[in-house]
C-alpha cells in the first residue's frame, strides 16, 4: 500500500465484512512522541482464538472467493518494517481491535495520504456504518462521529455530494497543517 | 479541540436544498467499487472518488455509489460493477480515474457500454 490511510480503508473494510455496525478510526500522529499509532475497532462478529494466532499468516482467509488474504499481513508487515509493533485483540461476538505503530522518521514508512478520500469512501460506499474518526496531530486534534452527523442533519442524507466534498476538505485541512 | 461538526454540514445543506427536495426518488442505476485488499492497492479509492465527483457535477439523484468486497478477480482490480434499470450488470476491469470518467459519462450518462474496458456482462 503507498499510503497509511489507505490501510486504514483496507481494515475498515474488514471490519464490515466482518459484519460491524460501528467503526473505529483512531490516529494518533504524536504516539512516544516518534510514531504513528493507528487502530481500527468494530463491533463486528470477532475471531476465534485459535485463528487469531494465525491471522496475519497471508495464507489465513475467511473469504471464499480466494485463498490469499493480505490485508492484515501487509499491514503488520508495513509496521515491523518501520520499527513499529502490531497487535490484534478479539472476542467472539464483541468485536475486533487492530492497531500498529509506525517510527515516523523510517525511510520506509508510507505517507499518511488522503485520509479525507479514505473517510468519504467510507460514508459514500457504507451509508449504513457509523464511522468514529478521531486523528490527533501535533497538539491538535479532528473528531467526527456519523452517527450524530446523520442525526443532526435530519432530512439530509450524509452521502450528498456537498457535504461529502465539505468533510473531504475539512479532514484534509487538518492532516496538512 | 477540533471537531466536524453538524454546524459545519448544515451550512452546506443550506446551499443544496434546493437539490435535496429531488431526493428520495428512485434508484435507477447503481454502481459498486469493488473495494478488498487488491482493489484498494490498486487504486479503487482513486475510481470510487471521481465517481463521486462525477455524480457531482451531473446533478443526477437516481445514481447510487456503493462499496463492497473483492470480486474474487483481483488481478483485474479496480473493477466496477454499473448496473442500470433494465439491463444487464457490466463489470469494468482495470480501473483508473480517467477510464471511470469515460464510463460514466458514456455509459451511465449516455448508455453505450465501453466494451473495451469491460470484463463481462451478466
Amino acid at each position: 500500500m503507498k499510503e497509511l490511510s489507505l490501510h486504514i480503508l483496507d481494515l475498515a473494510e474488514n471490519s464490515i465484512q466482518a459484519g460491524a455496525s460501528k467503526v473505529g478510526i483512531t490516529i494518533d500522529e504524536t504516539h512516544l512522541g516518534t510514531h504513528i499509532k493507528i487502530t481500527v475497532t468494530d463491533n463486528g462478529r470477532g475471531i476465534d482464538p485459535e485463528r487469531l494466532e494465525i491471522i496475519s499468516d497471508p495464507f489465513v482467509t475467511s473469504r471464499t472467493t480466494r485463498r490469499v488474504g493480505l490485508g492484515i499481513s501487509l499491514f503488520k508487515t508495513a509496521s515491523q518494517r518501520c520499527d513499529g509493533e502490531f497487535s490484534i485483540q478479539s472476542q467472539k461476538g464483541k468485536g475486533t481491535t487492530v492497531s500498529a505503530t509506525f517510527a515516523i522518521d523510517h525511510l520506509d514508512r508510507a505517507p499518511m495520504g488522503d485520509m479525507g478520500a479514505t473517510i468519504t469512501n467510507l460514508i459514500a460506499g457504507y451509508p449504513d456504518i457509523g464511522i468514529k474518526y478521531h486523528h490527533t496531530l501535533y497538539k491538535e486534534s479532528l473528531t467526527m462521529d456519523t452517527a450524530e452527523l446523520a442525526a443532526g442533519l435530519d432530512t439530509m442524507e450524509l452521502n450528498d455530494p456537498a457535504i461529502l466534498s465539505r468533510i473531504k476538505e475539512m479532514v484534509n485541512d487538518f492532516c496538512r497543517q | 479541540m477540533a471537531k466536524i461538526s453538524v454546524e459545519d454540514l448544515r451550512q452546506i445543506k443550506e446551499k443544496t436544498s434546493r437539490n435535496s427536495s429531488l431526493r428520495g426518488g428512485t434508484t435507477t442505476v447503481k454502481i459498486t467499487v469493488h473495494m478488498g485488499t487488491c482493489g484498494i492497492a490498486a487504486g479503487a479509492r482513486s475510481v470510487m472518488d471521481t465517481l463521486l465527483e462525477e455524480k457531482a457535477e451531473s446533478g443526477k439523484t437516481d445514481i447510487r455509489i456503493v462499496a463492497a468486497g473483492c470480486l474474487g478477480m483481483c488481478s483485474s482490480e479496480p473493477n466496477i460493477t454499473v448496473e442500470i434499470l433494465g439491463q444487464e450488470p457490466i463489470v469494468y476491469k482495470n480501473m483508473d480515474s480517467n477510464k471511470t470518467r469515460q464510463v460514466f459519462r458514456r455509459h451511465i450518462l449516455k448508455g453505450e457500454v465501453q466494451t473495451d474496458f469491460a470484463l463481462a456482462k451478466g
